[in-house]
């Protein structure tokens, strides 16, 4: 690795860790391939979303300062994940004494795509990926972090994965009915609002379905692991995989 | 003194507020066409903007018994007088005002007090035509409130098509309590 | 029930629950595309909040205005500390009227008062005149959305509550002919009515004046008819300028039903030569909620129904689902503040997705309010049952697959520094009708471990 390349830290979601080390995997190859120098702190944990979102913020003031601890020293924290990077951003407690780094590590940390064209600069990604692919914009990485524009406000329409997806070679990119609607995880409310959230997720799957969407492609795993969770119950033929993954394939 | 006036005022004041100040508001001017927008707007709205020709020959095609008309030059269609009580305009088949003015961006039309005779007549009335003089289209709301400025008039009303609703499965149904239908005469 | 409760039995239709989603996505995507046809959409909505967080920074000193101006138009004004005064101050001014009954248009303020039994227990015929409210009424139901009351209902429900109390044909669900039964019954009210009641959707300062939208025209066929308008006004409804009225109403009617501008828009300066206006200004709870800086700018909100158009949630379990007056999520952060106990479920009733703020024509941070009630939630706990539907949510996090347990790892670290209140439970929930994720031979970490450069 030369010395002039960007370091960075992989932050990964706890069940990205557990339950999809493929794509934590697929982040850190695919940062490797734009140059970037990769460490993944090991000592890293849960960010405490699922506690301030539940209405615990004040509980995960031991959980912010740890994260804080563990990536303060990097230039750049870089996690396959809108949602954690929002919480960090806007929910994590003020932790007395760690004023300062808290607030640098707001400004170093990035969603990946938003990394990669925000921070890298990547306008386009060559390679190969003939699939049909449909694009579930978590919420939290849409309205909260802006890496696409809302259909609510009245704007000039842009997508960061858009951008970094549509120009692989035999990439189709599908429009949706509904271009940004929730799939109904929330989180918690994926089990305290059940029959809701199932539903919210059911009906997300099947605008992917009409329009015979292959590959259902996503930032945040959670949205995808809820998703996936009912398109295999019912036997969907539909397949899952995070913007990481396919970027990474694609460049191989 | 009124106690709970005083409560809720007081209640308020020991409230701690950082002072937010009040934003300008720009006219958002438009280069258009105010006419074609107006008239496409009243459509929208699903009105109808029509020339005095074709308005004497909605009057050949339809009955309209009882008329009562406000417009210079209008005034000859009327049949009947304004009553004192408005509630005896509830026969009333149509009724023919000048519009103060009107809005292109939406179709809104401006009365004031004098406009109407009765506040009710607008609404009472079965159909509803409308004077108004194109000179005095504005594009938007901000430049029509500029435009009313401060008139004192004790009521002021934008009328902005037939009255209609979607309550019922939210099939639109043009004539619900008001006027079943909007006709502007544009001069 | 508490809200997922309402929700699951709603869901139970299926083929209602669709019809209601599509429905309201229907009125959200005209509202969308009507705000793309205002280039300066978004610099309206900027100076509409603006110029309410104004409002909330000086409301005494408008409200003293407001009040001034409107006394010097004869008009006469009441103020009403709470729902009960509200209703006591319309009950003593159709007593002084000797007025059997009333007619009136919509108004959410009276709904959150519950006015209407209140009267009929005094004796007084109400007749809401609102196409949409005189069903629900019918029906004995209160409206389940702010803008379009009957959405709950298919046309086949009213036409059989039409039969019923109009002697329309059965069967006949044509909604012009329902409307226009409808049209010839409130007609008779309107005629005979000596009072009428509304409500208020702006109260501009400088001029004492008030505005009122309606489409139907059901507002002004009452109180121009009456010899006697009472207006009730939330005491936030109030605007400093008359040119305020420009940027308001340039929102209102495209963000509630994607029209450009509600049919009719009336400015009640001073009653009509020997006519009465009585104006109601109502605090119940508002002040309380201006107090609680967090949720203050809940105070912004003028009505227009767009979040509820726009939530997932809403769209999926109807306005009943809430149990509050306004539902949605904007009723989400205002009913906690009215009564904590009662409406503790409902800032759990989101994923937080956000479209509820980027729909709102005067920029409320509704998301991060819901998410901030959560907070205040679980602080009160020990007021409120450790049983409750509230606490089970939020500590429902730990049968959500991520937080759980499964690979026998999971969380170790983070455990550390989570509180040890909170138990672990099971994925019976999780796993009804959703599969879990398949655990992979190795977490992520193992591999990084065995791969490390």
């Amino acid at each position: 690795m030369s010395e002039n390349n960007i370091h960075v830290a992989l932050f990964l979601p706890c069940y990205v860790d557990q339950f999809y080390p493929k794509v934590g995997i697929a982040t850190l190859q695919l940062l490797e391939k734009l140059g970037c120098e990769v460490t993944y702190p090991m000592d890293q944990t849960c960010c405490g979303q699922p506690m301030s979102n539940a209405g615990y913020e004040r509980d995960t003031l031991g959980t912010t300062r740890h994260f804080i601890n563990i990536f303060k020293n990097y230039d750049f924290i870089v996690a396959p994940t809108g949602s954690c990077v929002l919480h960090i951003k806007d929910h994590s407690p003020q932790v007395p004494g760690l004023e300062k780094e808290q607030q640098e590590l707001h400004h170093k940390i990035f969603e990946l795509t938003e990394f990669l064209v925000d921070v890298l600069k990547v306008n386009s990604i060559k390679g190969v990926y003939p699939h049909k692919v449909g694009y579930h914009s978590s919420c939290h990485g849409q309205r909260g972090l802006r890496l696409s524009s809302s259909s609510e406000l009245n704007e000039k329409p842009f997508s960061k994965a858009k951008q970094l997806l549509e120009n692989l070679d035999g990439l189709e990119w599908v429009e949706l009915d509904r271009s940004d609607e929730c799939c109904g995880f929330g989180g918690t409310f994926a089990v305290t609002e059940e029959a809701l959230s199932v539903q919210m997720g059911k009906d997300r799957l099947a605008d992917h379905i009409i329009h015979d969407v292959e590959i259902m492609a996503g930032g945040d795993m959670s949205c995808l692991m809820h998703m996936e969770g009912i398109a295999r119950r019912n036997g969907t033929p539909i397949q899952f995989k995070h913007i990481a993954e396919i970027l990474n394939e694609a460049m191989s | 003194m009124n106690s709970s006036k005083d409560h809720i005022l007081s209640k308020i004041k020991s409230i701690q507020r950082e002072v937010k100040p009040l934003p300008e508001i720009p006219g958002f001017d438009i280069d258009a066409d105010l006419k074609s927008l107006f008239i496409q707007s009243i459509k929208l709205n699903k009105g109808e903007v029509i020339s005095r020709e074709e308005f004497k020959g909605l009057l050949a095609a339809q009955t309209f018994l009882k008329v009562y008309s406000r417009v210079e030059g209008f005034l000859t269609y009327s049949n009947m007088d304004l009553p004192e009580d408005p509630h005896h305009l509830s026969e009333l088949n149509l009724a023919i005002v000048k519009g103060r003015f009107g809005v292109a961006e939406n179709g809104a039309i401006w009365f004031e007090d004098e406009d109407l005779g009765h506040r009710a007549l607008p609404f009472i009335t079965e159909h509803l035509v409308v004077v108004l003089d194109s000179k005095d289209l504005v594009a938007n709301m901000h430049l029509v409130y500029n435009r009313i400025g401060q008139d004192r008039s004790g009521f002021g009303l934008f009328i902005a098509g037939p009255s209609k609703t979607a309550d019922i499965e939210q099939s639109l149904v043009i004539g619900a309590h008001g006027a079943k239908s909007l006709r502007v005469v544009l001069e | 029930m508490s809200h997922p409760e309402q929700a699951e039995e709603f869901l139970k239709d299926k083929a209602n629950a669709k019809w209601h989603d599509e429905t309201l996505w229907f009125v959200r995507d005209k509202r969308d595309a009507v705000s793309k046809t205002v280039p300066e959409w978004e610099e309206l909505r900027e100076l509409a909040s603006k110029i309410k967080d104004d409002v909330l920074s000086k409301l005494e000193i408008y409200l003293v205005d407001f009040e001034t101006n409107a006394l010097a138009n004869g008009i006469q004004v009441h103020w009403a500390k709470d729902a009960e005064e509200h209703n006591q101050i319309v009950l003593g001014i159709l007593e002084k009227k000797k007025c059997k009954a009333i007619v009136k248009s919509k108004s959410i303020l009276t709904e959150e008062c519950h006015l209407n039994p209140f009267l009929e227990k005094n004796g007084i015929e109400v007749v809401d005149t609102d196409l949409g409210e005189r069903i629900v009424q019918f029906l004995n139901q209160p409206p389940s959305h702010i803008v379009l009351p009957a959405i709950h209902l298919k046309k086949g429900q009213i036409s059989d509550i039409f039969h019923e109390k109009l002697h329309t044909e059965k069967g006949n669900d044509d909604p012009y002919y329902l409307t226009q039964a409808a049209r010839i019954h409130l007609r008779e009210k309107f005629l005979k009515a000596g009072v009428a009641l509304t409500g208020v959707n702006f109260g501009v300062a400088e001029t004492g004046e008030f505005v009122v939208c309606t489409n139907e025209g059901n507002a002004d066929m009452g109180v121009h008819l009456a010899d006697v308008h009472i207006a009730s006004m939330g005491i936030e409804k109030i605007i400093p300028k008359r040119e305020h009225l420009g940027v308001f109403l340039r929102l209102l009617a495209r963000s509630a039903t994607g029209q450009s501008i509600t049919n009719y828009n009336s400015h009640f300066r001073s009653p009509a030569p020997g006519k009465e206006i009585h104006i109601i200004l109502v605090d119940n709870g508002r002040t309380e909620q201006l107090a609680r800086e967090k949720f203050r700018s809940s105070l912004k909100c003028i009505r227009c129904g767009a979040c509820m158009n726009t939530c997932p949630i809403y769209r999926r379990s109807g306005g009943f689902s809430y149990g509050s007056t306004v539902p949605g999520p904007i009723g989400s952060i205002l009913s906690p503040g009215m009564d904590l106990k009662k409406h503790s479920s409902l800032p759990f009733a989101s994923t937080l997705c956000g479209s509820c703020s980027d729909v709102c024509p005067v920029k409320i941070n509704i998301h991060e309010q819901l998410y901030e009630w959560r907070q205040e939630i679980t602080k009160a706990q020990s007021s409120l049952n450790a049983k409750s539907i509230s606490m089970k949510i939020a500590n429902g996090i730990f049968s959500v697959p991520f937080a759980y347990n499964v690979g026998g790892n999971m969380m170790r670290g983070a455990l550390k520094f989570l509180p040890d209140s909170l138990t672990y439970s099971n994925l019976n929930t999780w796993g009804k009708e959703r599969d879990l994720p398949e655990v992979p031979k190795e977490s992520f970490k193992d591999w990084y471990k065995k791969n490390q450069k």
